[in-house]
């Protein structure tokens, strides 16, 4: 069986946001990157436990720069097999997923994971984009995902509970929060991340279909209203009256 | 200008469905609603008076499968300059497929109607900041948060045109369904009673829900009570659980860490409930209580009692 899991580089989660003087770029400074938590720790993890149990090629695939290959070795550390990065900007999730899907469409992949989202765009974009362009069958924010032969069983989110269906593969599968806990890698791990394969292509030509024109900081809040604890109706009155939420 | 909104029509329509048609109607032009499902015509008739000129409900599709629903849509669309999804479970499956398919740019999780230079705001960085976006073709697609525009009432019903367009059997077979019974879905609420750690156990969890009864809120938690078990982690909220955006964010007994604000400041009005004064969720809250929630919260529940048997 052969796994492809999509991997994006996130800002550490404990990172200031904060952008360049005209807005127009995150500001990068003293930032550190990890890998984004649910392509970590719920696509790589589900899909290093489906190698260990039933035996699979894990791969990772970036649309990113060379400053994305420490996050990528980190991927390695944690188990995938060998790494791939398509060199170019990853300014438009069109743009990404094409060049995911070109690199996958004739090497047979049997399940294509991403995570529900990234934490820095939170679009949930890429799962369907590449579904779309490789025709397969997308289950998306999935929380449990079962291999038997050809034959996944997942569970998937949808309005107000949860829906649990069959699906033959190939398919592509964006994960969340239930499928897998978070792996630390140890030295083994990291140091044979090292010598692991990882290839670096070109990309083809795609276009952009989106840009971002410029980025903002929410308003701060105006300061905290206290409010006696012996006095909750003045809280409820408050809530009714002024912020008008009840 | 012509706007097509998706929207799924099984049960009662949500809230979501309104706010999609409403944003429709205000981006100008006409509305033509396309929904799947088995509701009604009657019910859906409704959509009129949030700003839909026409709705056509297709009866052959009655699933979630993003695939049939994206190809059915396609067949629709000719001329459409906007594409409005919510960002819900189904917008994030069949919006970026539709995406691909007619190559048109996708703004995901848009907060707000377009700017001057044609720019959608959208959520990002989990809530600690807000990006705008540009489509770079002529159609685009939005997908709209839960609980970002409030639907506004303009008009009156409008026709229903009932079709059965088959687009072939889904790939994806359902199994079985498990729905919560009579819990509020998390990203829908518009009132949110949130607990955290400092509620020591999850035997303490009942004055958070009578609290939450008392108000008609969704209950939710901090990541820690998720991973320890003491809450279902569908609970879970911040920057690696459910994203929110009420109208009301109570919490008790949460420090206010970065990752579990992001998810939650997007949040009109914020109360917290601490002991602690110096936890560092009162910077982000519009109200605050420093006190014991086992005192507290009581107190609150018979003060919300009162106030709703007095309204
Ligand atoms: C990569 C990463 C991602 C994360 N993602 C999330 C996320 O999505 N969501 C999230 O929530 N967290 C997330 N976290 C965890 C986050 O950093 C905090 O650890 C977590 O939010 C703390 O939860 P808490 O506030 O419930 O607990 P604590 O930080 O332990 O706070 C408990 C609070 O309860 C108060 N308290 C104590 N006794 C009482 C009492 N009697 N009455 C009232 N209050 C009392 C204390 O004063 C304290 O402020 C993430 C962490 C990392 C590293």
């Amino acid at each position: 069986m052969k796994i492809l899991v999509c991997i994006s580089k996130a800002p550490d989660t404990t990172s200031k946001i904060a952008f360049t003087q005209d807005n127009s770029r995150f500001d990068e400074n003293g930032v550190q990157y990890i890998v984004n938590p649910y392509d970590e720790w719920y696509a790589l993890v589900r899909a290093l436990e489906i190698k260990e149990s039933s035996g699979a090629e894990v791969t990772i695939i970036t649309v990113g720069t060379t400053s994305d290959e420490a996050i990528m070795r980190k991927a390695l550390a944690i188990g995938a097999d060998e790494a791939v990065r398509i060199d170019s900007e990853p300014n438009d999730a069109y743009f990404v997923a094409t060049a995911i899907a070109d690199y996958a469409k004739d090497k047979s992949f049997d399940l294509v994971l991403t995570g529900k989202e990234t934490i820095n765009f939170n679009g949930s974009q890429l799962g369907g984009m590449i579904a779309e362009a490789l025709n397969a069958p997308y289950i998306s924010i999935a929380s449990k995902l079962d291999v038997s032969g050809n034959t996944l069983t997942l569970e998937r989110e949808i309005a107000g509970g949860v829906e649990v269906v069959e699906v033959s593969l190939p398919s592509v599968v964006s994960c969340a929060k239930g499928m897998a806990e978070q792996r630390i890698p140890n030295m083994r791990g990291i140091m044979a991340a090292r010598t692991k394969p990882l290839q670096v292509l070109a990309p083809n030509k795609t276009d952009q279909l989106t840009h971002y024109v410029a980025f903002a900081s929410p308003s701060a809040k105006s300061g905290v209203k206290l409010i006696d604890p012996n006095n909750m109706d003045e809280l409820v009155s408050l809530l009714h009256n002024e912020a008008k939420v009840i | 200008m012509k706007n097509i909104v998706y929207i799924q029509a099984n049960g009662t329509l949500p809230k979501a469905a309104f706010e999609v048609v409403s944003y429709a109607h205000q981006l100008g032009g006409t509305v033509t609603v396309l929904a799947t499902g088995s509701l009604n015509s009657d019910a859906l008739s409704v959509l009129g008076s949030y700003g839909a000129n026409e709705v056509i409900v297709n009866r052959a599709i009655t699933g979630n499968d993003d695939q049939t629903i994206a190809a059915w849509l396609a067949q629709h669309i000719a001329g459409a300059h906007n594409l409005v999804f919510s960002h819900d479970f189904n917008g994030k499956a069949i919006a970026p497929r539709l995406s691909v398919k007619l190559k048109a740019g996708f703004i995901s999780g848009a907060v707000a109607l377009p700017e001057a230079d044609g720019s959608i705001k959208v959520n990002v960085f989990s809530g600690k900041a807000f990006g705008y976006v540009k489509s770079n073709t002529a159609q685009r697609i939005i997908s709209l948060l839960p609980n970002s525009v409030a639907p506004s009432m303009t008009g009156n019903a409008c026709t229903v045109q009932e079709v059965n367009e088959s687009m072939g059997d889904s790939r994806i077979k359902v199994l079985s369904v498990k729905k919560p019974e009579g819990t509020i879905p998390l990203p829908e609420a518009e009132l949110v009673v949130s607990a955290g750690r400092g509620l020591k156990g999850p035997e303490n969890w009942g004055m958070i829900e009578d609290l939450a009864n008392a108000l008609g809120a969704a209950t939710a938690c901090s990541r820690p009570v998720a991973d320890i078990g003491w809450r279902p982690h569908h609970e879970h909220v911040g920057q690696t659980g459910v994203a929110i955006r009420p109208n009301l964010y109570i919490a008790v007994g949460i420090s206010g860490a970065i990752q579990h604000l992001a998810g939650v400041n997007g949040s009109k009005v914020i109360v917290v409930i601490n002991p602690d004064s110096e936890a560092p969720f009162f910077k982000a809250a519009d109200y605050g209580v420093v006190g014991d929630a086992f005192e507290v919260v009581p107190k609150l529940v018979e003060a919300v009692k009162k106030f709703r048997a007095n309204s």
